[in-house]
């Protein structure tokens, strides 16, 4: 049974919210099945399909199936315009070497067609859900290559940027840790997490976000997605991809491109 | 949809004693993202002889900022929808109203204190440690060391710095820290991996072991205009440099600085009139920077070296 696509300007009252893929096609795989059985009725990705993971044209067959409509992450961008770079700002050499060899094993490894649908990616999707006016965005609603974290996200700030762009809520992903907060009567912002890569908490699971609204009561359920992630570092090995990126996944740990990670979410990993 | 990218212009203006007025560009704040405090003015129980506001236990030009002063800014700050909060000096930690000045910016916003780690003993981290733990939001505290040897660091900072900053380090990796440690680049590139895999084994040495190093290029202005060079003629930002150039890479198009004696465009800027923009922080966001100083053209070509980390990666189509 396939899942539906979050269509722009629809209402809804239960809604999927996928993060970054990073090319891990079987998370998304048992994301989409996982969120179908708990009876979203429809899915978003927020972008950067590609990155990290292996076979990068996996990834797209899957959205395409379920129209899952995609919000463009810069990843995305860089490889639609063929860029050199993923955008994501390291100064570390080593985080940026690790980022240059992601970034160029995707680009090579995703098809033209793909890359001229990736350009058609919008920058936001606005969906109704309950009463709430819903902005989905890949990292800020102002810049799509913005970090916005836990530790380091004022309530005010968000709430100017609720101000400033006309949403109750804004969904978004880009750092790969899932996170939510609430404040006055309506208002809401919401890290999906990633699909692509555990959330650095040393388990191997992915996460998702299961938003649901009644009236302008909002819920949000971070579903921890259990996925083979062994045959998915079996197909890192076989494309060659760093071993450091294949521990990521065996481990939960992340081990790389940690320089824009705040002290607080920096502690509470490994490395 | 977007970012609204900042406008520049230019304005006429004097630079250095008698000089003609040249056109210096001029950058809008795109947001207050960054919101800067000289909490401890430029009072310094050290006095380093790079400092770009030769900052020393005697530099009485701008003084403490006492916590009342702090809170009008943060009230502003909220109204301003600030990012983040960065205390810097002077040293931060001679300002006796730090610790509580640090629980009011806690419960707003992430919070990094710019410190020289010299008067941090076990009591003054327990406290830190409390203020961090008891907050949603992070506590970054960048430590200043200039070299991985004491002879390196004491030749900068002076006699004894470099033991007490390091142990420090110790106390607050221990205290579950990350410091991050700048250290303004004093050697040739040449020498960088060197000295940078040395200085991993020193604070590996006191218990940091996933350090976080950031590497600062010299700003030849100041005590530092002596100890190395000034800059040349040339080094200054012109209009011509602005036409092509993303100005969200400046620190000034999305930060203000508050003192006690009024709101500068930039931390750097601070021994310069021309970098003083207006009385209070609201009129303050409403005034443009001016790029009249040659230390502008350091930003210019480095971006905004002052926030921990690249604040606005820019979209380099």
């Amino acid at each position: 049974m396939t899942m539906v696509g979050v269509e722009a300007g629809a209402a809804y009252t239960k809604v999927a919210a996928f993060g970054g893929v990073y090319s891990n096609h079987r998370a998304l795989a048992a994301a989409i099945e996982d969120a179908r059985t708990r009876g979203a009725e429809a899915a978003i990705c927020l972008g950067d399909l590609g990155a990290f993971g292996p076979n990068p044209d996996r990834v797209f067959p899957l959205l395409r199936e379920h129209g899952i409509p995609v919000v463009r992450g810069n990843y995305d961008d860089s490889i639609a315009r063929g860029l050199d770079d993923c955008q994501c700002g390291y100064t570390d050499p080593r985080d940026n070497h690790y980022a240059r060899l992601s970034y160029q094993y995707t680009f090579r490894n995703t098809s033209p067609e793909h890359r001229q649908w990736m350009a058609t990616f919008p920058e936001e999707i606005r969906f109704r859900l309950g009463d709430l006016d819903v902005l989905a965005c890949h990292g800020s609603p102002r810049q799509t290559n913005e970090f916005l974290w836990e530790s380091a996200t004022p309530t005010h700030f968000l709430d100017k940027l609720a101000d400033d762009f006309g949403a109750d809520v804004i969904v978004g992903t880009h750092t790969g840790i899932h996170w939510t907060r609430s404040w006055g009567q309506r208002r809401a912002y919401v890290n999906v997490g990633a699909l692509g890569r555990p959330a650095n908490d040393g388990r191997t699971d992915v996460w998702y976000a299961f938003l649901e609204a009644s009236g302008d009561a909002l819920s949000v359920d971070f579903v921890p997605v259990r996925y083979d992630h062994e045959a998915l570092a079996r197909e890192m090995r076989d494309e060659e991809l760093p071993e450091e990126f294949v521990e990521t996944i065996l481990t939960g740990w992340w081990t790389t491109c940690l320089e824009i990670l705040p002290g607080k979410e920096r502690a509470a990993g490994r490395f | 949809m977007g970012i609204e990218l900042p406008r520049t212009s230019t304005r006429s203006t004097s630079v250095g004693p008698g000089a003609d007025p040249i056109e210096a560009p001029t950058v809008e704040l795109r947001a207050l993202d960054q919101l800067w405090f000289q909490v401890a003015g430029t009072v310094c129980n050290l006095r380093c002889n790079h400092c770009f506001i030769s900052c020393a236990p005697d530099n009485h030009s701008f003084w403490f900022m006492s916590r009342e002063e702090v809170n009008e800014a943060l009230d502003a700050s909220v109204r301003l929808g600030v990012k983040e909060y960065y205390f810097t000096g002077g040293e931060p930690f001679m300002n006796r109203e730090i610790l509580g000045i640090l629980e009011d910016t806690l419960a707003l916003g992430p919070t990094t204190v710019l410190t020289n780690a010299t008067l941090l003993p076990q009591r003054i981290v327990d406290a830190l440690a409390r203020l961090a733990a008891d907050s949603p939001y992070t506590l970054e505290l960048r430590v200043s060391i200039d070299g991985v040897t004491a002879e390196m660091n004491d030749a900068i900072r002076g006699e004894g710095s470099f033991a007490r900053a390091i142990d420090a380090v110790g106390r607050l990796a221990s205290a579950g820290f990350l410091p991050i440690i700048t250290t303004m680049q004093t050697w040739p590139e040449s020498e960088t991996e060197r000295i940078l895999g040395h200085f991993r084994s020193v604070l590996a040495e006191v218990g940091y072991d996933r350090p976080r190093l950031k590497i600062l290029p010299p700003l030849r202005i100041g005590a530092e205009a002596a100890r190395d060079r000034g800059y040349d003629e040339f080094e200054r930002v012109t209009p011509d440099m602005m036409t092509e150039y993303p100005a969200e890479l400046l620190l000034c198009s999305g930060a203000r600085l508050v003192t006690a004696s009024g709101v500068w465009a930039c931390p750097i800027l601070l021994d310069y009139d021309s970098g003083r923009l207006a009385d209070t922080l609201d009129e303050a966001a409403a005034v443009p920077a001016v790029l009249a100083e040659q230390a502008c053209y350091t930003c210019w070509v480095n971006g905004a070296i002052c926030s921990n980390t690249p604040g606005f990666a820019v979209d380099p189509a």
